[in-house]
């Protein structure tokens, strides 16, 4: 009796757990085609096993509570070869049984995959993403050159479209991951890989880089924000936009020390001077909802803090601490908050 | 014609002079012979006892301690060793879970957290979980298959020096702070030159070397052993079936590490001399790696889980007073298992972007390789179906055993699906679902059968009560600490991350986790504390204190140096049960060397009597030698060139033949 509940126990807590969360990121959050046919397939899986687990510990307990304990060890002499006559083919029974579950989950396996990539046909728009220690670079394609958009760390997404996320890597191998959304696809370098995503439910999701990419793996985060059609074009119109000359003269010194100073070599913002390509691009860094890849929330505090100090923020990460006097830092500050 | 007259002799011809020749020496050999003190009627009991134990005792002192080829020391020190690097594995798991017991915390930074997931798995996997496998095997196979030592004494010790080394070189460069911090699989680019400078990778990669070199040895050996050193009348149908998951066990490894010594010194080419197997930009390809480190990786799982089996069979056996239902249908599974296992190195590798119609069938064969495990759980389980289990320590492994692997075997369905697996890939789901199979599928059956075969070792029972009290902790322990990862790995936590965020729900499993890691180590503990406890204070063991079927209880507790005093024959599977009194036995062989018979591969008929060589310091020499060019090799490729001049001396030394003086008999050199 006690080992039965043991053995059942455990799997109350994933129940729970399955029902209570926001799933932000997590493979139940549903927001995606791909995520509902994951999770259609799962629960057959589960319901297959949970079968083939009950009848394995049913046959357990049967067998412990079949003859009562043995008191000594004697051996039943001229008896110990002895087996049930029942036995070999109840064996073979089991080898089938095993059998016709695994064919069964095999096809189940088979079609979802097919599904998955039936659904992900027809794309409206591509994406190119590509993953370096520890940031996503990302670039929306289109065949007008003037209407290209490239962003970091943050992908919008519009509901109920096919998009084709083309996977590249400048270091080493990273992993795009929302599991909210749809399984992952490894970034490697030398090679193209790609998944198409159908978002189906508005909202803000996170992903984070699945395979071990060095020092700062557990933060590589993205946040995908999922958005109407329309919000979406609108978003993308904003992003087309160069940053706007900054106003007030504290953000102007700002401005003067990230275009000319060292901010520049590795950043770029449109319209500016500032035209690194090795760093993310900061061109509307305010209107994003992260900082460092998902290392923290934006927030002005937040801002102070990681181009004073990042490296003690996110250790190992390729953005220098910056030895600024406190006039700079305001200034940087202040200026970057302007790039909405 | 011993009466030939000179003269007439030398007027033969030659060949009739050198027939003649021929024929007076071998019978003056044949005299000699007789001389020859042999095991039989007329040498037995106590007094073949002190000459066999004059004959096969290892030199005295700190010389003897390191010249020994004796195959119980050696296993003694494989298993010892291997626990030792289990309780420094668990420790750096220790500090991972307190880490992660609080989202975004600060108690250990990423880099020092990388470091010590690395150290974990390769500890774990290279360290433990194989040596332990081996060192067991080492230990008890002689001695269940009735022969007196292994084939390659020698290179049996030098296979455990270079584990030792191979240890050592990991762990030092971890105190030093240059240890690995690339993750026990060292994907590259990450581990190549570009992204790893230093030596950390390097390091991680010659440890590999080490062990495989190691593995392989063992292997021989263990090969050799089985197939030819059974005693008269084991055939193979007979043979126990912890004998043939070892065979089983021994020949994946010669398959699976020529994969993997190629994959690691390619990558030391790539870091040490600027090759570009790995280098993308310059024609190279990343992936490489991945398949030929996933074609010895999958495999390795087995390494580790295939020996388990056959602990499980033993126990289950003994306990249930009943050889395992249908003997057959386990070594077929043992063996397809072993065959399978070569097959489905893709399922590590879903992601990656391979064509996506041949994942379906690395899908279909991942899957495949539940149907001879199932069968293999149906026999265990029919076996305590017909016979009357008895619930005392190893058997109450047995079931923990049960309950647990095969959740870590439904998850491992579940992810051989391409679609779940896309998901569940490199998330906590896996983490769960691998310490399942490992922790409940190995280690459960390894605690399990260190109690059953304790008392054979060392002479003493473990206690039975804290047995009891160990295996629930361990169980719920375990439990407690993995289960709770299912959950957190379907909530979005990846693996190998250093910290996590707070809102994402993974709170609560993560602390569940990790107070069950501290109630698991605590029965770890405790399985040592009565290991240690129990050699001072057990009870005696008599030879066969569980009343077992095989031949590692005919003999004392713990085993003579030269295991039996007389071969022992077989006439059934489960010789003790089934011979009232003394077992029958072989005679003949000489007391005065050591000796051991060996007998046919299948149907273990007596084939030759076969010399043993005698201890030696040369294979700890040479383990020294080549440990010093694997690790000079690190730093400068001419170590090789000037590495192999020790090398070849030590290795001469080693095996420099023996003098050729006239022997009454005929020796196999």
């Amino acid at each position: 009796m006690t080992w039965r509940t043991i053995s059942i126990a455990p799997i109350l807590p994933l129940l729970v757990g399955a029902c209570s969360y926001q799933h932000y990121q997590s493979d139940f959050g549903n927001g995606a085609v791909e995520d509902t046919q994951f999770l259609t397939l799962f629960w057959i899986f589960i319901a297959v096993c949970a079968v083939m687990y009950l009848l394995v510990i049913g046959f357990l307990f049967a067998s412990i509570a079949r003859r009562g304990r043995a008191e000594a060890n004697v051996v039943e002499v001229g008896r110990h070869h002895w087996s049930h006559p029942l036995m070999r083919s109840t064996l073979m029974g089991w080898g089938a049984l095993i059998g016709v579950g695994l064919t069964g989950l095999a096809i189940a396996s088979f079609f979802t995959d097919r599904s998955m990539a039936k659904a992900a046909t027809g794309e409206k728009l591509s994406v190119t993403l590509t993953g370096n220690q520890w940031w996503w670079d990302i670039v929306y394609n289109s065949a007008d050159a003037s209407k290209t958009v490239r962003t970091a760390n943050e992908l919008h997404l519009p509901v109920g479209m096919p998009t084709r996320i083309i996977l590249h890597s400048s270091d080493v191998i990273h992993s795009f991951w929302v599991p909210s959304l749809a399984g992952k696809q490894d970034l490697i370098p030398g090679r193209e890989n790609d998944i198409t995503i159908v978002p189906r439910k508005i909202g803000i999701y996170r992903g984070q880089c699945a395979e071990y990419c060095g020092a700062q793996h557990a933060h590589m985060a993205l946040v995908v924000v999922v958005d109407s059609y329309p919000d979406f074009l609108k978003w993308w119109q904003h992003q087309l936009q160069p940053a706007p000359m900054p106003t007030n003269p504290m953000a102007m010194a700002g401005y003067k020390y990230v275009t000319s100073g060292p901010c520049g070599a590795c950043h770029h913002i449109g319209g500016t001077p500032a035209s690194g390509l090795v760093a993310p691009d900061l061109t509307h860094l305010a209107s994003r909802k992260s900082l460092a890849a998902g290392t923290l929330p934006m927030s002005e505090g937040n801002l102070y803090g990681w181009v004073e100090d990042a490296q003690s923020l996110k250790p190992g990460v390729k953005m220098p601490t910056l030895a600024m006097e406190p006039k700079q830092l305001h200034a940087v500050v202040a200026y970057l908050e302007t790039l909405k | 014609m011993t009466d030939v007259r000179a003269d007439s002799f030398d007027a033969m011809p030659a060949e009739e002079r050198e027939r003649i020749r021929v024929e007076e020496e071998n019978r003056r050999l044949a005299q000699e012979r007789k001389k020859i003190a042999r095991d039989g009627p007329k040498l037995r009991g106590a007094k073949l006892e002190a000459r066999l134990e004059a004959t096969w005792r290892r030199p005295p002192g700190i010389i003897g301690w390191l010249a020994t080829v004796d195959h119980k020391e050696i296993g003694r020190r494989y298993i010892i060793t291997a626990l030792l690097f289990l309780a420094l594995g668990g420790v750096l798991a220790l500090a991972m879970r307190l880490q992660l017991a609080r989202p975004d915390s600060a108690l250990i930074g990423a880099e020092r957290y990388n470091q010590i997931f690395t150290m974990h798995g390769s500890t774990m996997m290279f360290l433990f979980a194989v040596p332990v496998m081996e060192g067991v095997g080492v230990y008890i196979i002689p001695l269940m298959l009735g022969t007196r030592s292994t084939a390659f004494p020698r290179l049996n010790a030098f296979s455990y020096f270079m584990y030792l080394f191979g240890g050592l070189l990991l762990w030092v460069a971890f105190v030093l702070n240059i240890g690995p911090d690339v993750g026990w699989f060292a994907y590259t680019p990450l581990s190549g030159p570009q992204f790893s400078p230093g030596k950390r990778a390097d390091i991680w990669a010659q440890m590999i070397t080490f062990t495989e070199v190691s593995a392989l040895a063992a292997a021989v050996v263990l090969v050799c052993t089985i197939l030819k050193a059974r005693a008269p009348g084991m055939t193979l149908a007979r043979m126990p079936l912890f004998a043939w998951a070892m065979l089983v066990q021994a020949v994946m490894i010669i398959f699976a590490m020529p994969a993997i010594a190629l994959c690691s010194s390619m990558l030391i080419s790539d870091r040490l001399i600027g090759t570009n197997f790995y280098n993308a930009a310059e024609h190279g390809d990343a992936l490489l790696w991945q398949h030929l480190f996933w074609f010895f990786g999958h495999p390795e799982v087995y390494i580790i889980f295939i020996p388990a089996t056959g602990f499980v069979s033993m126990i289950t056996e003994t306990f249930c007073r009943r050889p395992v239902f249908a003997h057959a249908v386990v070594v077929l599974a043992l063996i397809s298992t072993g065959i399978l296992a070569f097959g489905l190195w893709v399922h590590h590798m879903f992601a990656t972007g391979l064509p996506r119609v041949g994942y379906s069938f690395y899908t279909a064969a991942s899957m495949s390789v539940s149907i001879p495990t199932g069968l293999q759980i149906f026999c265990w389980l029919a076996t305590m179906w017909d016979g009357r289990p008895r619930f005392q320590v190893p058997m109450l492994y047995v079931v923990g055993f049960i309950i647990t692997f095969v959740i870590g075997g439904l998850t491992g369905v579940m992810v051989a699906a391409v679609p779940l697996d896309l998901q569940l890939h490199d998330t906590y789901f896996v983490v769960a679902h691998f310490h399942y199979v490992l922790i409940g599928g190995a280690v459960f059956p390894l605690l399990g059968v260190l109690t059953y075969w304790y008392p054979k070792i060392t002479g003493r029972m473990m206690s039975e009560t804290l047995g009891k009290i160990t295996f629930w902790l361990t169980f719920i322990g375990f439990h407690m600490t993995f289960f709770p990862m299912h959950w957190s790995g379907l909530l979005g936590m990846p693996r190998r991350v250093y910290t996590y965020p707070a809102g994402l729900g993974l709170e609560v499993p993560n602390l569940i986790s990790s107070i069950g890691a501290f109630v698991l180590a605590t029965a770890v503990l405790l399985f040592v504390l009565n290991g240690l406890f129990s050699l001072y204070r057990g009870a005696i063991a008599t030879p066969n204190p569980w009343g077992a079927s095989t031949l590692e209880w005919a003999t004392s507790s713990p085993p003579p140096v030269y295991n039996f005093a007389h071969i022992p024959v077989v006439e059934s599977d489960t010789p003790l049960w089934d011979v009232e009194g003394e077992l029958p036995v072989v005679t003949g062989l000489r007391v005065d060397e050591k000796e051991t018979l060996l007998t046919t591969v299948v149907a273990a008929t007596p084939d030759v009597r076969e010399p043993i060589p005698a201890a030696s310091l040369w294979p700890f020499i040479s383990a020294i030698a080549v440990g010093i060019v694997f690790i000079a090799s690190i730093f400068s490729p001419w170590a090789l060139a000037v590495g192999v001049i020790p090398c070849a001396i030590a290795l001469t030394a080693w095996f420099w033949p023996k003098e050729l003086k006239r022997h009454p008999e005929p020796v196999i050199s």
